[in-house]
């Protein structure tokens, strides 16, 4: 099935849901509403037609006013693909349903995307940073993120004078 | 007095000092343990901690903790010119490098429409195909010195020597390479290397018939091998497993079949997949030979390839590689190869300028370590070493 095609028959499905074909080179995706998240994901695993097995991929990402998650999707006995758009403007915390109770995958990704945007994904089962420190300040590939100057005594940025103590502190 | 109760009365309560120590004991048997495995452990391949729960010796929950190496891929990425990513991708997996040079650079490709020659195609069929090969062979060595095997070690890392010369020859690095660019090649093939790979191939055959004398059948491997740490397919479908762990549970999936690219599908090999030859299907040990298998499919690989290079005209390697890469298409793309770990996808968005403007790196190793807590429990301590070893993780790619 084509993109096209995919939207359409998810139309027909779910005639409630907010759903939006973007046109985006060279594959286009579909924009979602959180709140039809899930409802639609579990359509996309279960239906028929659609038979979405995996979920191949998972990223954050920022737009000019947006916080976004990308789902990238793969049917392993259809053989065809589908990326699923789904965000909310960053000027308040992001919040987005997580879908790890429909893929497992979606899991530690969602904690990266959290690690790393601060993207809140809700009713997620183990939800805590992946690879930052737990008590790390800020979600570092947010374009503004300005990187803390000391974590536990380290000094992390470059710009401390040379003859600076651990603490960044003047000797 | 009878005779049983005088055995009674010999025995009596036991002394206080017993009787405490009991108790003591029944304490730790009813309270789990907390056992941290890692991050300094030789068996975690890398530094990888596991936080173990444990009853005596088995595991009730495991919870891998990762980030020791994370050094922020992406968003150093997002600071660098498309071309310089290249070899920054070198160091996510780095064994197998030439494998993520190309998942990458397809993936601009396919951004920016830009075509290669066949000539180009086959010369990168056929390092990642070598590539592949060393990835395996430091697999499964590194797993049976994991299991308690150490000539195998030896024995398939002076293997890897001759490849690691090869590559070297071909562009100078023997680790890293930075050899696949966007649009072409760092170097054309030097005079008289396809030589010497025919000459490796021939010498390599029989290694991998000594390797299974060796390792892969012996009996003491088999037996520490089967049935244990068992994966089942829909488990691993679920998790995103990939590459030989998918295939290890049976699932003939294989994107170089599947979804080929840089004419894949005009190369004469299989799939090999898990059968559960001496216990279930998905257990460490159908893990184990698939990686085997596979090594004698990429030889087949690697000898049609040179046998296209030397009948192939040649042909200016950097021919397109574009001049200037400031005003590029915009868009996104995800692109996905089979990396020796399973698949390595690249979701890359451009805004059209000179540097990319998101770059996710789906990494093999970071979906496959994600299903050890469903799979740790029940498992012994022991099984748990050779778990992290069957689904042969590198943590520079885990935690990027």
């Amino acid at each position: 099935m084509t993109i096209q095609e995919i939207f359409n028959h998810l139309k027909s499905k779910l005639p409630s849901a907010e759903l939006t074909l973007d046109e985006i080179e060279p594959d286009g995706a579909i924009h979602i509403k959180a709140d039809d998240l899930v409802e639609v994901c579990m359509v996309l695993r279960d239906d028929e037609q659609l038979q979405f097995s995996s979920l191949m991929c998972l990223s954050g990402i920022e737009t000019a006013d947006n916080l976004a998650t990308v789902y990238h999707l793969h049917s392993m006995t259809l053989l065809h693909k589908v990326t699923l758009v789904c965000g909310d403007s960053k000027e308040e915390k992001v919040h987005i349903p997580s879908v790890s109770g429909v893929w497992a995958a979606a899991d530690w990704h969602e904690r990266e995307a959290y690690d790393m945007y601060g993207i809140i994904y809700d009713s997620h089962p183990d939800f805590r940073r992946i690879l930052c420190p737990d008590d790390w300040e800020g979600f570092p590939l947010r374009k503004d993120y300005v990187p803390q100057d000391v974590w536990h005594g380290i000094p992390l940025t470059t710009d401390l004078p040379p003859d600076a103590d651990r603490e960044g502190k003047m000797i | 007095m009878s005779e049983k109760q005088e055995l009674n009365l010999s025995i009596g309560p036991a002394p206080e000092k017993i009787q405490k120590a009991l108790q003591d004991y029944e304490y730790a048997h009813g309270e789990p343990m907390k056992v941290q495995m890692g991050p300094q452990h030789p068996a975690t391949h890398g530094v990888l901690r596991v936080e173990l729960e444990t009853d005596g010796e088995m595991i009730l929950t495991g919870t891998p903790h990762i980030g020791y190496l994370h050094r922020c891929f992406e968003k150093v990425c997002e600071n660098m010119t498309w071309v310089q990513v290249v070899p920054y991708t070198d160091r996510l997996d780095y064994v197998s490098s030439m494998n993520n040079n190309l998942a990458y650079v397809l993936g601009c490709e396919k951004l920016f429409e830009i075509e290669v020659s066949e000539r180009v195609q086959t010369i990168r069929v056929l390092v990642s195909e070598l590539n592949r090969l060393t990835n395996h062979m430091l697999a499964i060595g590194a797993y049976g010195l994991d299991i308690g095997a150490w000539t195998p070690f030896l024995f398939l890392i002076q293997e890897r020597e001759h490849v690691l010369d090869l590559f070297e020859e071909l562009c100078g690095g023997r680790l890293l390479y930075n050899y696949i660019w966007i649009g072409g090649l760092s170097h054309d093939i030097p005079d008289g290397w396809l030589g010497k790979v025919r000459d490796y191939l021939s010498y390599m055959k029989g290694k991998i018939e000594e390797l299974n004398t060796l390792l892969s059948f012996n009996k003491i491997f088999i037996e520490r091998l089967a049935n244990v740490a068992v994966i089942p397919a829909d488990v691993c479908i679920q998790y995103g497993l990939t590459g030989p762990n998918l295939r290890g549970a049976g699932v003939k999936w294989d994107l170089r079949k599947d979804e080929p690219y840089s004419g894949y599908e005009t190369y004469d090999f299989e799939i090999p997949v898990g059968t559960g030859e001496f216990g279930t299907v998905g257990d460490c040990f159908d893990r184990y030979i698939v990686r085997v298998r596979e090594m004698e499919q990429s030889l087949r690989i690697i000898e049609q390839a040179t046998e296209r290079l030397e009948k192939m005209p040649g042909d200016d390697v950097k021919a397109n590689i574009p001049k200037r890469l400031t005003k590029v298409n915009k868009g996104e793309v995800y692109f996905r190869t089979e990396h020796p770990k399973g698949e390595l996808g690249f979701y890359i968005v451009s805004n059209g300028k000179g540097k990319p403007y998101r770059l996710k790196c789906r990494a093999p190793s970071f979906c496959s370590l994600s299903v050890m807590s469903k799979i740790a429990p029940g498992l012994l301590i022991a099984d748990m070493v050779a778990l992290i070893g069957s689904i042969d993780i590198v943590l520079g790619e885990v935690d990027r």
